[in-house]
This record gives structure tokens, C-alpha cells and sequence, in this order.
């Protein structure tokens, strides 16, 4: 997917003054919160979790080595196959390998963000396969050729009647109107596909080592007959997605439905430990995994390692004002909200995503919500301070912040300052505000500004006490 | 060695490499590795004092699923029959092979191999039941082709009482205990399939079974 | 100089930017309330900024420069109060933060860290002085919780107890009153359309209680929802909760005219 993020600034106001992206961010944005919320009111243990959680990522990430080797001999153990890719290049190499091999016509996906973040699917159509998407958010904006606008639902940003279009497009027949029957046009277009796939490429939300299983969690189980029914079942993830145990992979099953959708649990929960067996019936025939680098272990290397504690659950967007405002497009890129506007710059360069990590007020409200307590608020200050060193900050803001310090750190100079701006905004204010200002257009275009009263407090507190 | 294989090598030691690193360290030695090996992980559990059957009847069935009560194993092909009626099924359906010493109704059609795609019933043993959260959890095999949870409309599912657990760490021993090891495929199964993708709007039926009928027996 | 065994603490009081330039009347409530509840109050002259604009914009060396202004400034205190949860924030968890593996400044940063309070919160969970609150409005408040003093600081019970105490006063609580109103330092002139839109969910939010006084502890927060009221013609007045609690809201509130008294 090729990134526009440097086009934050203009595709969020278009965003703001898209009135149905708006009414689909609104519904979107209770549903997630509120139903969240009723979630954690009704687990007591839920803090306790979240405390033990990070905990075991920090404990994993660690040992990561380990657990990675233990993880590729369980899988191999079990008849599977483990591929390793330094970056997108490599992945996708290896999985074309695979579908070429094997002569793939057709390739289903179940929802993979990492398969978006190595742009796998234009890959695999350049040579000649047929690639659907089969979760149904995904299939949404698969036929928009759009990408995803949230994590964990794709579409969020359609309205029922751009679905509407989408399909009497795509499928011919009469236009379906009512959400059921849209979902029934989109059950029986893919259940062909599915028993037409060569390759299924899922996901894997944890991989475990103690077994070498890879776990998806899906409401809709699209994952499971995607790599139920497919000849070769091939799985993308990061190599940060490692669990040592079962038991351990449970203490995540526990926050992540809950803190993703406000679900006690999604639908499915799916364990996939190897190639059909000599005695099974059904399943596919060889089973892979490749582990994605991609920029990971240096970040395991930095101030930005808590990142990698991230399981993909989406919460931090949901409660994310800015997110709310925007929505997933405006981010410009395969990951969108707080989580994005971390890895974002930290995969595809600190450059490619001047505005993300300064689109945000610091309120810290993904923070309080994410399941492994990342500190975001203090990761996307980090990005500004490798900004400001490496002079990606516009010139202009640096010399200001040069100004400032200079006054600031001289108190007579920043004090006769203040009192000059003290009267001179006193004097130019009607009535108790300041309807226009030159130069602080971003303030009074949509807002009045209380106007000072002409003294500062420190000159009035001397005058009162005499103070010194 | 392929050249595909040399470079899977070579990159399996560049990021394994790249990992230690960023640890700042070399690899770990043979007491570390033990330990890692040896360690038991304890994490909390939500507590509750429900009877388990009765909190995985009321989760499940919170989520669109059914369940009803049979005395023993011999009454499922009748309460099968009742369900097929009552949604007007045709009389023919996909049963895991570990169901297929019950006496199924004459005229129906009965096969015991993969789901395909007309597939409209399929029948199931569950391996256990987990009470934590009101699901299912089966194991594929020759007994329960993974295919008979997915592609029908509609899935009944065979379930002990006796086989319902308290938490997820309950049912992972009962996968532990199996002597032929992990199945391909384990899943966990918590109600009809469902999307909320169309305007956050929750719809049954979206890629498997639109209804899950549980037969708790005993 | 020995303190008196029966002299209260000794409280410098952090000015702010904001209060100090455009709202001086929060600084002399804040004193009011201070003394009120026993401490000995002094104001430093030569404190300026806590540096926040600079840190929050990655430049590190320059909110360093003013920390350590502001830690020589005020070290020597037995507390450091500001009406501002957002710049006692800063001073609290981002000077360590900023001093780590500084072995002069981190523990001078630490100390003073361990002594800063944001003054809604001090009043009333150092100085328990919800009992010495002796004000009377006459109106209905609606509270905002500005995000650093809320999640880097736990401010959340404390202004309502307070103001709970003041005569006349009813608050009533408005929906997604811990969410961020957009003002953001900086955020709110980059970013102005976002911010606009995040403004207007508050006052929507604010207008749907029906009450005439939007209170809150952090002036850029109130300044912002302020601005945005006035533009729209919104008839609800805006103080500082300090303002309040002191008595001194009976002048008008923030960007009102200078005529208008209750």
C-alpha cells in the first residue's frame, strides 16, 4: 500500500466535512467505547490483567530469541514449515514461492494487517492470481479499492447503501437494500471462493511455541474456512507475536475481544497446529508461517520497544478524539489512530509521517485503554524529539522554539514581554475577547480569544504584597 | 540446500541475530534455556461461584446459541430430528464419525467425511465445554472434520456435562491429555457465526453457521 | 529561617503562562485558598515558563533549560502549587523523566517532583480543605476534566468535593466529560480544523446539560471551550473552579465583557 501519510493535514479536513464518514465515526465510536466499558464493569480482575499482560509481553520480548527458536522447532514438530523475512520484500518472495509452486489460481485472505504492511496482495494479482478477501469488511473495501480504515473493522467508514452499490457492481443482479440480505449476497459470492482457494493466507494473533500453533480470533469465521479448505494454509505475522504457552496465550484472549469490540469473547477462537493429519479428513495439506522482521527487532532495540507489546486490538483508536475526527484514511497508511501514528513513522521513516505523532493532544486516553499499558503519549513525544534532531521539524517551528527558550530562560526579558503582550491584547479586545488576530488565525478562525486584562499577575502581585 | 532454503537460513540468523542485538546480548546459555523451559505461567483467572453447566448454558445461549437437556447419549438422534423439523431441514446430514453407533432415523442420509459445499446440517462431539466464557471447544479429526463447524447453516453440537470445564487453562489439560497430541485444528466455538461490518449492525449467518444447537447429554 | 511549629507549610506558588498573562484573577483565588487553608504563600518573581511547549515538542534541551530554572526557582518550598493540572503534570512525571541519568539534576528534579501539586488537588487531598471552602454561586456548573490533570494526575473526585461545599451551586454532569476538548498546547493552531471539531463535541456536550457555568482546573482547556461558546453566542459562563471556590466569581468570566457581573 503506498503511503500518503504526509497528506494527513489535508485529507483530515476532508475527512471532518465528509458527512457520512461522520455518521459512520459516530456509530462506530459508542458502540466501541460503550460497549467496552460494560465489559470491564463486569470483570473485576480486568486491571489486574492488563498489569499481568504487559508483564508477559515485556517477559517474551526479553527472550524473544528463545521463544522464536522454541516456536519454529514446535511447528516443524508438527509437520509445518517456518519461513523467515527480514523485511516486505522477503515476504512477499516467500509467499509468491509458495502460490507458484503449487500453481495457485485463486488465494483467499483472512484479515492480516501484516499482509497489508508487506503489500502482498497487489504482489500475488501482478502474477496473475485471483486474491479475495474474505472477512467481510476487508471484501467491503477490497471492491472500493480503498484500504482499511480501522483495524479490526475495515469498513467502518461505509454506509450501508455504499455497500449497497459496491455489490450490485461486483455481483450483477437486483440491488439488495436491508443489511441481511447484503450479508447473505456476500456469504454465497465467497463460500465459492472458498472451496475454489489453492493458498489461504490468515493472520495469527498469537503464536504459540509450547505447541506451535497460531490462534486468529474472528467473529465472522471466514479464517477458518479459509485455511480449512484451501490445499496450503499460509499464515503472516510479526515476529513479536509470540506467547510461550497456551496459558499465556489465554491471558490475552481475555483482554482482547473485550477491549477490541466490548466482546466477552469473538465467535471463533481458532488453534491451527499443522497440515491436515494422515487420519484427518479435512485441512489443509501444508501449513506455513512467516515470520515478519520488518523494522521489529530494531525497535526492540529503542525507546519505542513497548510498541512491540501491541495486540492489534484497535482500542486505542476507538477512544481516540482525533481518530473520531478523522477517521482511518486520514492516517495514510496500513495503521491508523495512536498505534499507527507510532509504527507508522517507525516503519516507513520518520519522514514519511511528518504529521502523526503531532496530530495528538497528549490526553492519554489510549493509554488508559490499551490492554498491555503502552505508553503511547510518551512514544509519539519521542518521534517529535527524533524530528527535532534530525531536522525534519519545519524550520520555522525550530526557530520559535529557539526564541522561546531564549525569553523564557531570561525572566526580566520574559517578564516585559508578557506585559507588553498583556496590554497590547487588552487594547485590541472588544468586549472581553479578540474576534481576529493576524498571525493566530488557527485560533480565532473558530474561536474568540479571552482577551487579558492588561496587567500580568506577576506585576499586580507585587504591586499588592511588594513582594520581591 | 536450495538457494530459497540458504536464504530462509541466512535469514533466520540475520533477525535472530538482529534480536540479541537489540537485547544486547549473545544467545542464552544452557541454564537460561532451562529455566525458560521449566517456567510455569500463572496468570489470574476471573473468578466466579456459578455452577458451570448452568454459566455455560447462560453465556452461550446469550449469544444466539441454543441448548437443551437430554438424559443420555442414546436420546440425541430424536432431539436431532426435532431440530431438523423444526427448521424444516432436509433429512440428511454430516455426522463426526464418533457419533455414528447412535441410531439415526431411517430415511435420513448420513456420511461421516468432509462437509461440501450443499452442506446444510452437521452434527459434532464437542472434546469439552468451557464454562468461563459459555463455549465449545472441539478437536478436528477423523471423528469431527473441522469443515462440519463451518459450512453448514446449521451445526448441532454433542456436549457431556460432564466435559464442561471451568477456564480456558482447564480445557487446554484436556488438549494436553490427548495421547495423539494437538489437533490441526482446535476451535473454540462461542455461538452463530456474526459480522457487525454493515454499519456496526450485528448480523447472524455471516461466513458459518447461522444457528449452534448444543445437545448437553447427562 | 525556623519555621514556627505552628506556621503552615510554605508554598511557592507555580504562576502558570497562561494565568499569569491572561488570567491573573485565578492566581490571586489560588492564593486566597491557600492561605485559607493554612500555608504560607510566597510567589517567585522570577519564574517563568514550566517548559511543557518545549518538551512536548521534542525539544529536549530546551525544556531541560527551563526545569532547571524552575527547580532552583522553587526547590527550597515545602510544596510547589499550581492551578494547573497540566503544568504541574510536567513538573511532577516529565522532570525526572527529563534528568534521567543525571546524577546533579534527577534527584533535585526528584524531590521537587514529590512536592508539586496541582492546587485543586492539594486543597484537597494534602490540606483537607473542603471543610475551609466558604463561597457562594448562584447557578448550575458543569465540570470538564482536562486530560493531565485527570490521567497523569488522578484529579477527578477532589474538584467536585470542593466545590460540592460551595453554596448555591449545583453541578450537573455532562456526557464525555473526560474527553479531550482539543486545545493541546500547540495542537489547537496546527491542527485547528480537528481541534474546532473536538471543541464543538464539548460544547454540544456542555450546552446538552443545560447549565450556565462551565468549570474546569486548566486555563488552556477553558480558554479554548470558552473561545468557541463566545464565537457561537453560547450563553454559559466560564471560571476557573479556583474562582469559584475563593469567591471571586462574580466578575465576569473568561472572554465575557468587562461590564458583565453576576
Amino acid at each position: 500500500m503506498e503511503i500518503r501519510s504526509n497528506e494527513f493535514k489535508e485529507r483530515s479536513v476532508f475527512a471532518i466535512h465528509d458527512a457520512n464518514l461522520q455518521t459512520a465515526l459516530g456509530r462506530a465510536h459508542y458502540g466501541f467505547v460503550g460497549k467496552r466499558a460494560l465489559q470491564v464493569a463486569e470483570l473485576p480482575e480486568f486491571e489486574q490483567l492488563r498489569e499481568e499482560a504487559k508483564n508477559l509481553k515485556n517477559h517474551v520480548l526479553d527472550n524473544l530469541d528463545h521463544y522464536l527458536a522454541r516456536y519454529e522447532q514446535a511447528v516443524t514438530a508438527a509437520g509445518g514449515r517456518v519461513h523467515w523475512a527480514r523485511d516486505a520484500a522477503e515476504a512477499r518472495e516467500i509467499i509468491l514461492g509458495i502460490c507458484k509452486r503449487v500453481g495457485a489460481r485463486t488465494v483467499t485472505k483472512g484479515k492480516s494487517m501484516v499482509s497489508e504492511e508487506i503489500d502482498l496482495n497487489d504482489a500475488l494479482i501482478e502474477h496473475g492470481m485471483e486474491v479475495v478477501e474474505t472477512d467481510l469488511g476487508e471484501y467491503i473495501i477490497q471492491l472500493a479499492h480503498e484500504p482499511p480504515s480501522h483495524i479490526i473493522a475495515p469498513a467502518v467508514h461505509k454506509t450501508k447503501d455504499q455497500v449497497s452499490d459496491l455489490f450490485e457492481a461486483a455481483h450483477g443482479g437486483p440491488r439488495k437494500t436491508q443489511i441481511p440480505e447484503l450479508v447473505d449476497e456476500a456469504r454465497r459470492v465467497l463460500r465459492d471462493k472458498y472451496f475454489r482457494a489453492d493458498v489461504g493466507i490468515t493472520g495469527g494473533n498469537f503464536l504459540v511455541a509450547e505447541t506451535g500453533s497460531s490462534i486468529i480470533v474472528t467473529n465472522e469465521g471466514n479464517g477458518d474456512l479459509t485455511q480449512t479448505l484451501a490445499k496450503v494454509h499460509i499464515i503472516t505475522s510479526g515476529i513479536e507475536r509470540v506467547v510461550p504457552t497456551l496459558d499465556d496465550a489465554t491471558l490475552f484472549l481475555r483482554l482482547l475481544a473485550r477491549s477490541a469490540t466490548g466482546q466477552e469473547t469473538e465467535t471463533y477462537t481458532t488453534i491451527s497446529t499443522g497440515p491436515r493429519r494422515a487420519d484427518d479428513l479435512d485441512g489443509p495439506e501444508e501449513y506455513h508461517v512467516v515470520l515478519v522482521d520488518n523494522g521489529r527487532s530494531k525497535m526492540l532495540a529503542g525507546r519505542f520497544r513497548d510498541m512491540l507489546r501491541c495486540i492489534r486490538c484497535g482500542a486505542c483508536m476507538n477512544h481516540c478524539p482525533v481518530y473520531g475526527a478523522v477517521g482511518g484514511h486520514a492516517y495514510g497508511w496500513v495503521y491508523p489512530g495512536p498505534m499507527g501514528s507510532v509504527l507508522t513513522p517507525l516503519i516507513k521513516g520518520l519522514d514519511a509521517a511528518y504529521d502523526l505523532p503531532n496530530a495528538c493532544t497528549l490526553n492519554g486516553r489510549c493509554q488508559s485503554v490499551c490492554p498491555v499499558k503502552i505508553p503511547l503519549p510518551e512514544l509519539l513525544r519521542e518521534l517529535r524529539h527524533l524530528q527535532h534532531q534530525q531536522n525534519i521539524t519545519p524550520v520555522m517551528q525550530k526557530r520559535a522554539l529557539g526564541v522561546w527558550r531564549f525569553v523564557a530562560t531570561r525572566p526580566k526579558l520574559y517578564h516585559a514581554l508578557e506585559q507588553l503582550a498583556a496590554r497590547a491584547l487588552s487594547a485590541l479586545s472588544r468586549r472581553g475577547r479578540i474576534r481576529r488576530l493576524p498571525l493566530a488565525g488557527g485560533w480565532t478562525d473558530s474561536r474568540d480569544l479571552p482577551a487579558p486584562p492588561g496587567r500580568t499577575f506577576l506585576e499586580l502581585w507585587q504591586g499588592k504584597r511588594g513582594q520581591k | 540446500m536450495s538457494a530459497r532454503e540458504n536464504a530462509n537460513e541466512n535469514a533466520r540468523a540475520a533477525i535472530l541475530q538482529s534480536v540479541r542485538d537489540a537485547l544486547r546480548r549473545g544467545p542464552l546459555d544452557a541454564t537460561q534455556v532451562a529455566a525458560l523451559d521449566a517456567r510455569v505461567p500463572r496468570h489470574t483467572r476471573p473468578a466466579h461461584d456459578e455452577d458451570l453447566v448452568a454459566r455455560f448454558m447462560r453465556k452461550f445461549e446469550s449469544r444466539a446459541g441454543t441448548v437443551e437437556h437430554v438424559a443420555s447419549r442414546d436420546a440425541v438422534p430424536a432431539a436431532v430430528e426435532a431440530y431438523r423439523l423444526a427448521h424444516r431441514l432436509p433429512q440428511r446430514a454430516a455426522v463426526g464419525a464418533a457419533l455414528k453407533d447412535l441410531a439415526w432415523p431411517e430415511g435420513w442420509l448420513i456420511h461421516h467425511e468432509a462437509a461440501g459445499i450443499t452442506e446444510a446440517l452437521a452434527v459434532s462431539p464437542a472434546l469439552c465445554g468451557i464454562a468461563e466464557i459459555g463455549s465449545l471447544m472441539l478437536a478436528s479429526g477423523p471423528d469431527s472434520p473441522t469443515t462440519h463447524n463451518f459450512v453448514p447453516d446449521d451445526h448441532v453440537v454433542v456436549l457431556e456435562t460432564a466435559r464442561i470445564v471451568d477456564h480456558f487453562e482447564d480445557a487446554w489439560t484436556e488438549l494436553r491429555a490427548r495421547p495423539q497430541g494437538m489437533p490441526r485444528a482446535t476451535n473454540i466455538i462461542s455461538g452463530p457465526s456474526r459480522t457487525a461490518d454493515v454499519e456496526q449492525t450485528i448480523q447472524l449467518g455471516a461466513h458459518g453457521p447461522r444457528r449452534v444447537h448444543v445437545i448437553l447429554v447427562g | 529561617m525556623t519555621p514556627s511549629p505552628t506556621a503552615g507549610p510554605r508554598v511557592g506558588l507555580f504562576a502558570t503562562c497562561l494565568m499569569n498573562l491572561f488570567r491573573p484573577n485565578v492566581g490571586f483565588s489560588a492564593v486566597k485558598l491557600l492561605e485559607d487553608a493554612g500555608c504560607i504563600v510566597e510567589v517567585p518573581a522570577s519564574q517563568t515558563c514550566c517548559g511543557q511547549p518545549g518538551y512536548n515538542s521534542g525539544d529536549y534541551d530546551a525544556a531541560r533549560a527551563l526545569a532547571r530554572q524552575v527547580i532552583e526557582a522553587f526547590e527550597h518550598f515545602d510544596y510547589v502549587v499550581g492551578p494547573s493540572g497540566s503544568c504541574m503534570a510536567t513538573i511532577r512525571h516529565d522532570y525526572p523523566a527529563m534528568f534521567a541519568g543525571d546524577p546533579q539534576w534527577l534527584p533535585r528534579a526528584e524531590a521537587l517532583s514529590k512536592k508539586s501539586f496541582e492546587l485543586l488537588s492539594f486543597l484537597a487531598d494534602v490540606r483537607g480543605a473542603a471543610a475551609t471552602v466558604d463561597a457562594r454561586y448562584a447557578g448550575t456548573a458543569t465540570y470538564h476534566d482536562s486530560c493531565s490533570g485527570l490521567r497523569g494526575l488522578g484529579i477527578k473526585g477532589q474538584p467536585r468535593a470542593l466545590l460540592d461545599e460551595v453554596d448555591g451551586l449545583r453541578l450537573k454532569e455532562m456526557e464525555d466529560s473526560e474527553v479531550c476538548c482539543g486545545f493541546g498546547g500547540t495542537f489547537c493552531v496546527k491542527y485547528p480544523e480537528i481541534s474546532e471539531k473536538m471543541v464543538d463535541d464539548k460544547v454540544r456536550n456542555i450546552l446538552a446539560t443545560g447549565a450556565d457555568t462551565l468549570l474546569g482546573g486548566d486555563l488552556g482547556c477553558l480558554m479554548n471551550i470558552a473561545g468557541r461558546l463566545k464565537r457561537i453566542n453560547a450563553p454559559v459562563k466560564v471560571f476557573h473552579a479556583a474562582e469559584v471556590l475563593a469567591g471571586f466569581a462574580d466578575g465576569p468570566g473568561l472572554a465575557d465583557a468587562p461590564k458583565e457581573s453576576r
